[in-house]
């Protein structure tokens, strides 16, 4: 988990001033005692990283090349590793040639390969996967939606980009399928990259079936949701579900409805990389509850 | 007056032969017209083509209150439709004609996008619809 120390190495390495604090959780509220016969749930923490967008090159950030591999050496200098890294799609930035995608993707792999930690879980963002309904994704990371369990939390990452329109019938129903195996009391983490709610369609900031999925979670009581495609923190109830954002490692979005489109806002040369962080996150057994540590990418923040 | 087929034979065998073809030719068009009146209930028929990244016609001048329908087809790939102001929105398929009635109830000018992910020009992906009584 991110214990004190391991907060402040993250503060000294974002340089003071630029760290955005997020914390506390609702709907993960229930001691894992308090539920007989589930899994028991022990402390542990993640890094959510997020919209790296590998491949771009273009004024929204001249540093596209250091952006990432910095991400990756910040996450390996900490002196308590986390236990494994999710990464919430837009892994790259899209492109009509076939071959020039694969190409960025194997280059982003190699850039996370150097990762400490070893256990890192992909999803697609449209860039990666909404031009050629994720074929090439696939071919390189595996299945674009899939569930694991993790010290007693159930992850499950949806699918909302491969096809525009949405997750469809048939992942829904595997979605059905799955949540049916699980205890009403179950933690569970949904990790997507577009939001499930309606953040902000105008913008696509939704998932047009996102409604049925959160349909199908809402008779469970510990439910988080994780997601990118913003490119910003924000944070969101819907009822007991609690939906976070994270920041991009490529350039920040405007505030949901506050410009008539969603542009890149203009990368500032005073102050190189502002807007843009990985995200820690501390699952904690009494009461089961996440704790959020945004992290920014800071110039020289990485030694 | 002179009676038709006396008309008709007094003209020669090949320019006859080219008239019938044309009257066949005419009737089948109106009939087709007729046809295509029928399936749109007499509706004004506004084509609209999509392609990345751009919609062709990008603007549309229609009547408040008069009637329309958007026949809108996709030239490559997967684009969205939509028409805030309106109401409207579709799916744009490749080949495949899709319609949506409408009927403007407002004067003014509303903007249309592409609003399903197509590649780096989609958020430019745009066009007006312009209403005017």
């Amino acid at each position: 988990m991110i214990d004190t120390r391991t907060k402040r190495e993250l503060l000294q390495l974002a340089g003071v001033g630029g760290v955005v604090f997020a914390s506390s959780l609702a709907g993960f509220g229930i001691s894992a005692s308090a539920q007989p016969g589930s899994a028991p749930v022990q402390d542990f923490y993640f890094i959510q990283m997020s919209d790296s967008h590998w491949g771009y090159a273009g004024p929204n950030n001249p540093d596209m090349k250091v952006t990432l591999p910095k991400a990756v050496a910040l996450i390996n200098s900490l002196s308590i590793q986390p236990d494994f890294i999710i990464f919430t799609g837009d892994l790259t930035h899209n492109t009509d040639d076939p071959f020039e995608r694969r190409i960025r993707m194997r280059e982003f792999r190699d850039i996370v390969a150097k990762l400490k930690v070893q256990t890192v879980h992909f999803m697609p963002g449209e860039h990666d996967a909404g031009l050629d309904q994720g074929v090439a994704y696939k071919e390189m990371f595996g299945p674009t939606h899939y569930a694991f369990s993790y010290k007693g939390v159930e992850f499950i990452t949806l699918d909302n980009v491969s096809d525009p329109r949405g997750m469809g019938a048939g992942q829904l129903d595997w979605l059905k399928t799955h949540l049916a195996t699980l205890d009403p009391q179950a933690r569970i983490v949904v990790l997507a990259h577009r939001p499930i709610f309606d953040l902000y369609p105008q913008w696509e900031w939704a998932t047009r079936d996102g409604g049925a999925a959160i349909d199908l979670l809402m008779p469970f009581q510990n439910v988080t949701v994780f997601y990118g495609h913003i490119h910003q923190e924000h944070h969101h109830m819907t009822c007991h579900i609690a939906h976070h954002s994270a920041k991009s490692l490529a350039w920040p979005l405007p505030f949901p409805g506050s410009k008539p489109k969603p542009k890149p806002v203009p990368w500032n040369a005073a102050q190189p990389f502002k807007g843009l962080g990985v995200r820690g996150v501390t699952a904690e057994t009494r009461p089961v509850r996440f704790d959020l540590l945004e992290i920014p990418v800071v110039k020289g923040g990485v030694a | 007056m002179t009676p038709p087929t006396s008309f008709l034979r007094r003209l020669g065998k090949r320019t006859r032969a080219r008239l019938m073809w044309g009257v066949a030719a005419g009737a089948l068009i109106a009939g087709g017209a007729i046809l295509a009146a029928a399936r749109t209930g007499g509706d004004r028929v506004v084509r609209i083509f999509a392609e990345r990244y751009e919609y062709s016609p990008a603007r549309v001048t229609l009547k408040k209150g008069q009637p329309v329908i958007l026949e809108l087809v996709s030239r490559d790939r997967l684009h969205g439709f939509h028409v805030k102001g309106l109401d409207v929105r579709a799916d744009v398929l490749p080949g495949q004609y899709v319609r949506v009635r409408a009927v403007p109830d407002k004067v003014g000018t509303f903007p249309f996008t592409c609003d399903l992910f197509c590649g780096s020009g989609h958020n430019d992906m745009n066009g007006m619809i312009i209403v005017v009584n």
